[in-house]
């Protein structure tokens, strides 16, 4: 009997070494003559487990981690026999990490051969797909908006409306526009989706395709990203062999492809404006708005532009229903939102979880606190844009409004972990060099005012006239917050007010800082 | 693995630049196809971009200039990105960066004299719950500590 051993593909189980662990494992088989096949899988997602690999068992697959190559001989061992092993984790569904999620759209992720139609259709995929082809355009948007989707990219504008809005425009052309461009720190949710699910994405992108009258849709991935490129290349390929992608998609009346484009790291690209006109070739300059992507956006027609993870909640809504998707969720944070744990965190990895859990029970339950032991002293959420909260404000709910109301965002649902050895000012001082690093230059407030701020901060750090240039400081955000054309320089200042405003007694000559640390 | 680049020929970039040329919005693409083939995007390809997309060469030389990922020169032999975002910082990667810089006697975004090693940030690979992570030669490393980092430092010298 051959044994099916799962191990991931995950450019994070590679980076811990997952590759040698397959190599090992196909070794290890050769030598004791036990027939195997290795299907390489997207990572399930519990980082500190990686590699983690698994094997088909009549009870299910059963999880062992984290293997090195050199162990690989020995779980092989326990594999064929059934028995223990110090690194077997059980039933990989008895998890309880895993069993406390609600993962809708990962449902398949590090379940599958990413490359595999037919794995993919074999776990529920391309029902979304069918029930759309059978709805049609208008029952797909009343479906998409009473979902309450709203934008996973972090600016969480309802998604049903935007679709609305590009399926009502006229135009001879129109196009998919899928932002794979995941710049923020400490987030890897768009990364993990692609390399381990990515007919996800790309069924999810088809139905909006169908939804508002596209036949042609990009995918604009960060070239940072070399595994999700190949990844979603190799599905693209896939889904058109199968007949997903191309003339008549699914038997259909419709046609759509898909195109992957790779971006060259530039992180303002992320801003959809910058990066529709990155599509066209031409460098990374925010577009002011109005006209919105939605009337005009790649070459000037009308655009549905989201983020990944946006398209890929879309085929669970198209196939369990819009109350299924809304049913999860509070308020006006409707679903569920796949949350990164990240930084100094002793279980990091991807939670997908209905909205409305609390930071604290994030961080300190489910993240199990600082990998270091130290105590966790800040956190940031939703990437470099995003603010950073004390344990103070552990009880916010994870939700769009709940964390606006604390002059945070969600973001992307990057949560970046620090203990008690992170100086503050330092992190303030990152955030603004970061932004005129990255800055497009299109708009005053963020090329300049970025600049200034970390040489004002600098003086700060020195001791110099600590409280004047404090005020420089708030000054400065506050016209980069309400002056600047994007989120570079508008959201540049959370972070920066945040850190003056939970933990100013980093902000001061360094012997202050230094003692805070001790 | 150790990437291996064509030398520049006028001929084999005019291949490569007319190859892409019908695409939609092609000028990232060719930069991108350039660079894989000679490791760089060789300065006399510019007018030739601009020629066949009707643009100026301005405008092609604004794209190349804006983008981090275009070299106007050949990197060292081996490319080491160090991701110095909030994650891997909050990991300790600023102490693993500084390390690296003094086992190389280079500053981040130099090459050493020698034209081996590359040393360059990035910000964010995504390997933020296996930080401080990095990459060499496009094969990504995780949980990196002092002596992973010297072990990768050596390798980044071979």
């Amino acid at each position: 009997m051959t044994l099916r051993i799962f191990v991931p593909r995950d450019a994070a189980a590679v980076a811990v070494g997952a590759d040698d662990v397959a190599f090992g494992l196909g070794l290890a088989a050769a030598r004791r003559g036990v027939d195997i096949e290795i299907v390489r899988t997207g990572s399930r997602g519990l980082y500190w487990l990686e590699p983690m690999i698994e094997v088909a068992t009549p009870d299910g697959r059963v999880a062992f981690g984290p293997v090195t190559a050199s162990e690989a001989g020995s779980v092989l061992d326990a594999m064929v026999s059934d028995g223990a092993h110090p690194l077997r984790l059980g039933l990989t569904g008895d998890i309880d990490w895993l069993r406390r999620q609600t993962r809708l759209s990962f449902a398949r992720c590090g379940v599958i051969d990413p490359r595999s139609v037919e794995d993919y259709t074999g776990h529920d995929g391309y029902k979304g797909l069918a029930r759309a082809l059978e709805l049609g355009s208008e029952a797909i948007l009343a479906e998409v908006t009473a979902s309450g989707l709203r934008g996973r990219g972090g600016a969480g504008f309802p998604t049903g409306i935007k679709w609305k809005t590009v399926a009502q425009a006229a135009a001879d052309r129109k196009y998919i526009v899928c932002n794979a461009d995941e710049g923020d720190s400490g987030t890897f949710a768009d990364r993990m989706i692609m390399e381990g699910d990515p007919l996800v994405v790309i069924e999810g992108m088809t139905i909006a395709g169908i939804a508002v009258g596209a036949s042609k849709g990009y995918i604009y991935i960060r070239s940072e990203y070399p595994h999700a490129v190949a990844a979603m290349n190799a599905a693209i390929s896939a889904a058109r062999r199968a007949g997903y992608l191309g003339p008549r998609i699914g038997g259909s009346s419709h046609d759509f492809d898909l195109e992957v484009r790779v971006g060259a790291g530039a992180y303002v690209c992320g801003e959809e404006t910058s990066l529709l006109e990155s599509l066209e070739g031409r460098r990374g300059i925010v577009r002011a708005k109005p006209p919105l992507p939605a009337h005009r956006g790649l070459f000037g027609k009308p655009t549905v532009i989201n983020n990944v993870l946006s398209f890929a909640a879309i085929p669970f809504i198209l196939a369990d229903g819009a109350r299924a998707y809304a049913d999860f969720g509070t308020g006006r944070s409707r679903g569920t939102m796949p949350i990164q744990l990240a930084g100094n965190v002793r279980h990091g990895g991807l939670f997908e979880v209905a909205f409305g859990i609390t930071l604290g029970e994030l961080v300190d339950d489910i993240g199990g606190g600082t990998l270091t032991g130290r105590p966790v002293r800040a956190v940031q959420v939703g990437g470099p844009l995003g603010a950073y909260f004390p344990r103070a404000l552990f009880d916010t709910p994870f939700d769009y409004e709940a964390f606006a109301a604390r002059d945070g965002l969600i973001g992307h649902g990057g949560i970046v972990v620090f203990d008690d050895s992170v100086d503050m000012s330092r992190q303030a001082r990152f955030a603004m060099e970061f932004c005129a690093i990255e800055s497009c230059g299109k708009c005053t407030p963020c090329r300049i005012g970025s600049t200034r701020g970390v040489e004002t901060i600098d003086r700060i750090r020195a001791g110099e006239r600590v409280a004047e240039n404090i005020a420089v400081v708030e000054d400065l955000c506050n016209t980069m917050k309400f002056g600047s054309l994007c989120a570079l320089g508008g959201f540049t200042p959370y972070p920066v007010m945040s850190a003056l405003k939970h933990f100013r007694e980093d902000f001061g000559p360094a012997p202050t800082r230094l003692q805070a640390a001790e | 693995m150790t990437p291996v680049y064509e030398p520049w020929d006028a001929a084999r970039g005019g291949e490569i630049i007319a190859g892409h040329g019908h695409l939609e919005g092609a000028t990232l693409v060719i930069l991108h196809a350039l660079q894989e083939a000679f490791g760089y995007v060789p300065e006399p390809a510019i007018p030739m971009i601009a020629s066949t997309l009707n643009l100026s060469r301005a405008e092609v030389h604004g794209v190349f200039t804006f983008y981090p990922d275009f070299r106007r020169a050949p990197a060292g032999r081996h490319v080491l990105k160090l991701c110095r975002a909030e994650a891997c910082q909050a990991a300790g990667g600023d102490a693993l960066a500084a390390r690296a810089e003094a086992r190389l006697g280079i500053a981040v975004g130099s090459t050493t004299a020698d034209d081996l090693t590359t040393l360059e940030a990035v910000y964010c690979l995504g390997l933020c719950a296996t930080a401080p992570s990095a990459m060499l030669d496009g094969r990504p490393v995780g949980r990196l500590d002092p002596a992973r980092i010297d072990a990768l430092v050596a390798e980044a010298q071979r």
